[in-house]
């Protein structure tokens, strides 16, 4: 009975084993043979019982056959019966189907054993598979499905993928046929060309390169490159065999030799020469100039004529020694071979000619006369063979340059299309340079309001006195004065250009950052500004706007005011370059406080003049006396004192009476403590308006007016005149002709009411694009094609009414 | 004596016909006008003020259903002709220029999911919360006539959006899966899924037809092409997108209105993060439609307040509410750029400008030509603060007053923890991650 218990375990163990395994099929294979081998054990196990115990054989059989049923229920295969649906799915898994004899190995054999029986397929096909049944390779396995859909993806949105422009053309240079369609030769120079091209087999049409080029383009033969390499070895050893041959000449110590030999070869030398100035007298030139250079360099150097150690050393000894005699003789000889001039056929010739030159034979004129006609054409420089133009032409010409930058840089998108200028036009770009010039001279002054009405009725009374003095009296110092500032003016203007043709490449970028909408949500920089400002009050009356300033006001108030000046963007029209001015600057004593001089001017008098001028003097006479006691210009000379005066910092008294010496009245600090306790404050930095003559800036921060300024500079810009300069061209009709107004407050997208704007269709952005392109080419103004929006793309919206 | 008489050339000042404009002799000379900067500040300032005093967005509202209005369609070639949907099943044809309801059919039991017009005008399409897609003449029946489709396909699954081919007979739907339906079919022609979730809006792209886009469930909007088998790129972001819109004008701009109370604007080509980020609302964006130009888009939101984004701008330009108006389930732009129109959750679809101030109706020459001048002053005074402040200055309910504040606080706070949190960690430990960044959590190919 203990046997048989411990066949149980035995079974239970076996068992075990086998639900651990039953996983894997592989594995499971093997477990399967090792269940097989204990069965046999088993069996003879069995065989043993029956022999020791016969009495219980009935029972025992019959738990015997249960328990092999067990075993071979346990080791023996398994069917599973996979689950399938009867209902219908919306998706069919690719686990759930299943074939009939699905655990079977397919053979290739019974995939195409039907082939063979088949007379429509092809021998060759017969063939492939036949080969295929013979190699033993297994194929790989296919990829994943998830692998497969991610590659599919990936191929389908490089295919989808949107390339912008559509119809974009590759770069570089494009063959002319390509450019221009249906281009014909017409005139005569042309056809000529043509002609040439076609004569030498040139291309004209669409294969760039040549006949020749391109069988050069090709690769050489196999024997081309034989023969050339041979060509080239043989070079190689002859070349090889010079060199050793020079090296051995050169080895040989024999004076004699070389002599006969320098001999030889000058000799050749000067017949090869010879030769050379009839056959080819440019390299024959070359040479000379080679030799005229020799000599120049002989004539330099001392190193033939016997002033080196060698040579006296020689002259020492050349009294007794012929030997050394004879050498110092051959070293002159030599110095005067060298810096003998050489005489030939060419140098006499361009001798002679300079000789007749220099005769002044009239004859006989320079090459470059005979190249233009002299004194046909007196107007055209190039005609009368001038290198340089007039000085005061090309002054003209510059300004001329300079008052169109100016023009163009006022008004804003300036089309390319030059418009026939109008006499108003004209006028207008006069009075631009002139408004500038008045900008200049008259500064925007940031005044306390007190201030300003003082300056102003100084300015009236300025004006008054100007008008009491008579005119020989205006003087020459404010001419002087108005002949800086508008120098000054002039340079501003220059600066003013710079800053716009900075600003403008900007503006561009701007623009196609926009229009590619790349960086202006940058969610941190604009947020300030592009922010809706959302409270709980309600605007419906104009009144309501006020009173949201107020608050903003009083906001603005109560928070701490940020130091000035030093962060504030200088007011509109302050000079940008400051400092160049102020060394220029005129000394307001110099300008107001001299004497005037006073030029008599020869009059032509006629009657009615004769009258005037009565009238005026008169009236001049009365003005003077009526204002004979004010000094206008002193008052408001002194007025600016006292202005400049206020400015300057004060002494800080920080004495204490009585600390460390005696208090009390009529005692005079110490001089210890007044050099301790009393501070100096820096001097402030010079006044604006030093510079100024009639002109009082203040520089005290008013805040009426900071609240309208802008006290940041706004994003895009980069320097405060950029901005300046967009802020200071006006729009309105006030200060711009219809057709200017017109232009700069055209919205850049125009919407009708009741047009329905269709998206936009791939076919019309082609259509778009090859105008463009047509009108570039052409240089044709269509006329109908509106630009809206400088740097977005070129849209045009079509308009469906309904 | 001589006697000084003006005499004047009559060529100067006379005109040669009745036709010809007044010939009014100007003097340009700029000494005679001068102040230009202070004096365009000033227009410029009162023209700002005068905008803000007229602008009376609110033009009318539409009411007829008798359920949240759930869907919209505009008619593509009739202006005043606007369709909508509510979730009770119900659509409604508008007459806009009269403000009335000129047709009901009862297309669906349950919700209208989606509504589309055909491009021709003359039928559109409908999905349910029935599995069912109806296409219906645009024509009302005539007397006696039943109102009937014209087709019907019966879905298995729930259709949640809808819409329609540029110009091909195609249309689209999205469920569990995205479809793409031949109208002559009863079944999809194909059908593009990715992962297990569904989608909650397609949309074709208007240039490059072939394209569409998706918000799915799982967070992602996936991008499909119609001709190939499988979907192209899913972009999966932090929050489910609810809707979105392709720009008409670039066609590789997207924006999809998201959960998070943003909205994301996408180049279609670099989806690794959005171009830009448009915040402003204070809760789930639930719609968004661009304008015709291409250059705003609106959008609708859970807060109650529709809003109006500059495609490039991270902050909206304008914020439309009404004390009656409920959550805004669905918003449109008509399609001549002058007019929103939102419908909402309490049954009304409202008509909005699209620019608040600006006049309805015929402008005369001079007056157009006086609000162009406007516009650009206040362009080019914009950054002067006076005028920011009132040209920015916006009402809001008090509701999302607080709550936009709200947010702010948070915000700041965020960003202030994280600041310090760097600051205290290894440098570059804590690496800076922009605003764009943030939302998007991977790419998938």
């Amino acid at each position: 009975m203990a046997k048989v218990s411990s066949k149980k375990k035995l079974s239970k163990t076996k068992a075990k084993k086998s639900s651990e395994v039953a996983g894997d099929s592989a594995v499971k294979k093997t477990e399967v043979v090792y269940d097989e081998e204990e069965e046999e054990d088993k069996e003879d196990f069995n065989e043993n019982v029956t022999s020791e115990e016969e009495e219980e054989d009935g029972e025992d059989e019959r738990r015997r056959q249960k328990l092999l049923e067990a075993i071979s229920a346990l080791g023996g295969k398994r069917k599973k019966t996979l689950g399938e649906r009867s209902e219908a799915a919306v998706q069919l898994s690719e686990f759930s189907v299943n074939a009939e004899g699905e655990g079977d190995k397919i053979n290739l054999s019974d995939l195409i054993g039907s082939m063979d029986k088949t007379p429509q397929v092809s021998a060759k096909t017969r063939k492939q598979l036949k080969t295929l049944q013979q190699s033993n390779r297994t194929v790989e396995s296919p990829l994943s499905k998830q692998e497969t859909e991610r590659i599919q993806r990936d191929v389908a949105f490089q295919k989808a993928q949107l390339v912008f422009p559509l119809n974009q053309e590759a770069p570089g240079p494009k063959p002319m046929e390509r450019v221009v369609t249906g281009w014909k030769a017409r005139t005569p120079l042309e056809e000529e060309i043509f002609a040439l091209l076609s004569a030498n087999k040139q291309p004209i049409h669409d294969p760039i390169l040549t006949p020749q080029e391109e069988v050069s383009m090709k690769a050489m033969s196999l024997e081309e490159a034989k023969i050339r390499r041979a060509e080239l070895q043989k070079a190689r050893a002859l070349q090889s065999y010079y060199e050793a041959k020079t090296r051995r000449e050169r080895k040989i110590k024999s004076k004699k030799y070389h002599r006969v030999q320098n001999k030889a070869k000058r000799k050749d030398f000067v017949k090869q020469f010879e030769e050379m100035v009839k056959s080819d007298p440019a390299a024959a030139l070359e040479e000379l100039h080679k030799m005229e250079l020799a000599r120049m360099q002989e004539r330099m150097s001392l190193k033939h004529q016997n002033s080196g150690k060698w040579a006296k050393s020689k002259a020492i000894m050349a009294k007794y020694d012929e030997g050394a005699r004879k050498a110092m003789q051959q070293q002159l000889e030599v110095n005067k071979d060298l810096t003998q001039k050489l005489v030939t056929a060419v140098n006499d010739e361009e001798e002679e000619e300079e000789e007749e030159d220099e005769g002044g034979d009239p004859e006989v004129l320079p090459d470059f006369v005979n190249d233009a006609e002299q004194g046909v054409d007196s107007s055209n420089p190039w005609m009368r063979g001038k290198l340089s133009e007039d000085p005061a032409e090309k002054e003209t010409s510059e300004i001329v340059d300079l008052t169109a930058e100016e023009e163009s840089a006022d008004v804003e998108e300036e089309e390319e299309e030059e418009v026939k200028e109008t006499e108003e036009e004209a006028l207008l770009r006069e009075f631009d340079s002139r408004r500038k010039r008045r900008q200049a001279l008259i500064p925007v002054i940031s005044l306390d309001d007190d201030e300003e009405e003082e300056s102003k009725t100084a300015a009236e009374e300025e004006e008054e006195s100007k008008t009491a003095v008579e005119e020989k009296e205006e003087s020459k110092e404010e001419e002087e004065s108005k002949v800086a500032a508008v120098e000054e003016e002039e340079e501003e203007e220059e600066e003013e250009g710079a800053a716009l043709r900075v600003y403008k490449p900007l503006q561009r970028n701007r623009r196609d950052v926009s229009s590619r909408g790349l960086s202006l949500a940058a969610a941190d920089t604009e947020t300030s500004s592009a922010q809706l400002e959302e409270t709980l009050m309600r605007i419906r009356t104009l009144e309501d706007t006020e009173e949201l300033l107020m608050q903003e006001e009083s906001a603005a108030d109560e928070a701490p005011v940020p130091p000035p000046a030093a962060e504030n963007p200088p007011p509109a029209s302050q000079p940008a370059g400051t400092n160049k001015k102020r060394k220029r600057g005129i000394e307001l004593k110099q300008v107001l406080t001299k004497a005037t001089k006073v030029i008599q001017v020869p009059l032509a008098h006629t009657v009615e003049d004769a009258e005037d001028s009565d009238d005026n003097q008169e009236q001049r006479g009365l003005i003077r006396e009526a204002f004979a006691g004010d000094d206008v210009v002193s008052d408001f000379l002194k007025e600016k004192r006292k202005q400049e005066a206020a400015g300057k910092p004060q002494v800080v008294d920080l004495t204490l009476p009585g600390w460390g010496e005696w208090g009390g009245t009529g005692l005079k600090l110490s001089r210890r403590k007044r050099k301790k306790f009393r501070m100096k404050a820096a001097p402030p930095p010079p006044r604006k308006d030093v510079s100024l003559p009639g002109v009082i800036i203040s520089e005290k921060r008013n805040r009426s007016i900071t609240l309208h300024q802008v006290n940041t500079l706004p994003f895009p810009f980069e320097t405060h005149t950029q901005f300046e300069s967009t802020i200071r061209t006006p729009l309105g009709r006030t200060w711009n002709t219809e057709r200017t107004v017109k232009k700069i407050s055209k919205p850049k997208v125009v919407t009708r009411m009741g047009a329905i704007i269709e998206p936009m269709a791939r076919e019309e952005l082609m259509k778009d694009r090859n105008q463009a392109t047509v009108a570039d080419r052409n240089s044709v103004n269509s006329g109908k094609r509106k630009r809206r929006g400088g740097g977005e793309r070129d849209v045009s919206w079509r308009f469906h009414v309904h | 004596m001589k006697v000084k008489v003006l005499s004047r050339n009559p060529d100067d000042y006379v005109r040669e016909t009745k036709l010809d404009i007044q010939r009014v002799p100007r003097n340009y000379d700029p000494a005679l006008h001068p102040f230009e900067v202070s004096r365009e500040y000033t227009r410029a300032l009162n023209a700002t003020k005068l905008d803000r005093v007229f602008a009376k967005p609110f033009v009318a509202s539409l009411d007829g259903h008798r359920d949240g209005v759930n869907c919209m369609a505009k008619h593509t070639n009739s202006l005043s002709t606007l369709l909508s949907g509510s979730c009770d099943g119900e659509v409604k044809v508008w007459n806009l220029t009269k403000h009335e309801c000129v047709r009901t059919l009862q297309a669906h039991e349950g919700f209208v999911r989606g509504m589309i017009v055909r491009f021709c005008g003359t039928s559109f399409f409908t999905v349910g919360d029935d599995k069912t897609i109806k296409q219906w003449k645009m024509e009302t029946p005539g007397y006696g006539e039943e109102e009937e489709p014209l087709n019907t396909i019966l879905g298995k699954t729930v259709f949640t959006g809808l819409d329609h081919h540029q110009k091909d007979a195609v249309f689209a739907t999205c469920g569990q899966q995205v479809d793409i339906w031949d109208e002559q079919r009863s079944s999809p022609i194909r059908s593009f899924t990715w992962g297990v979730d569904s989608f909650s809006s397609v949309r074709f792209n208007p240039v490059e037809t072939e394209l569409l886009a998706s918000c799915a469930s799982d967070r992602s909007i996936v991008l499909y092409d119609m001709r190939e088998s499988a979907p192209l790129k899913k972009v999966i972001m932090t929050m489910r997108s609810n809707s979105l819109c392709w720009n008409p004008m670039e066609a590789y701009y997207f924006t999809s209105s998201n959960e998070d109370y943003n909205l994301y604007t996408y180049d279609m080509r670099y989806l690794n993060k959005p171009i830009i980020v448009h915040m402003d609302h204070v809760s789930a964006v639930l719609d968004v439609d661009y304008s015709p130009t291409g250059k705003e888009f609106v959008s609708a939101s859970f807060d109650k307040t529709v809003r109006i984004f500059p495609k490039d701008v991270g902050h909206s330009r304008e914020v439309y509410h009404t004390k009656r108006m409920q959550h805004v389930i669905c918003v449109k732009w008509s399609a001549d750029n002058k007019y929103i129109l939102s419908g909402s959750d309490e049954m009304n679809i409202r008509l909005w400008k699209a620019n608040a101030a600006e006049k309805l109706g015929v402008l005369a020459p001079r007056e157009r030509q006086a609000s162009n001048y406007n516009q650009k002053l206040k362009e080019k005074f914009h950054y002067h603060p006076q005028i920011r402040r009132i040209a920015h200055h916006r009402h809001l309910p008090k509701s999302i007053y607080h709550q936009s504040k709200e947010l702010r606080v948070m915000k700041e706070a965020r960003r202030r923890k994280e600041r310090n949190v760097r600051k205290h960690s290894k440098p570059g430990s804590v690496p800076v991650v922009s605003e764009k960044e943030k939302h998007v959590v991977t790419v998938v190919k």
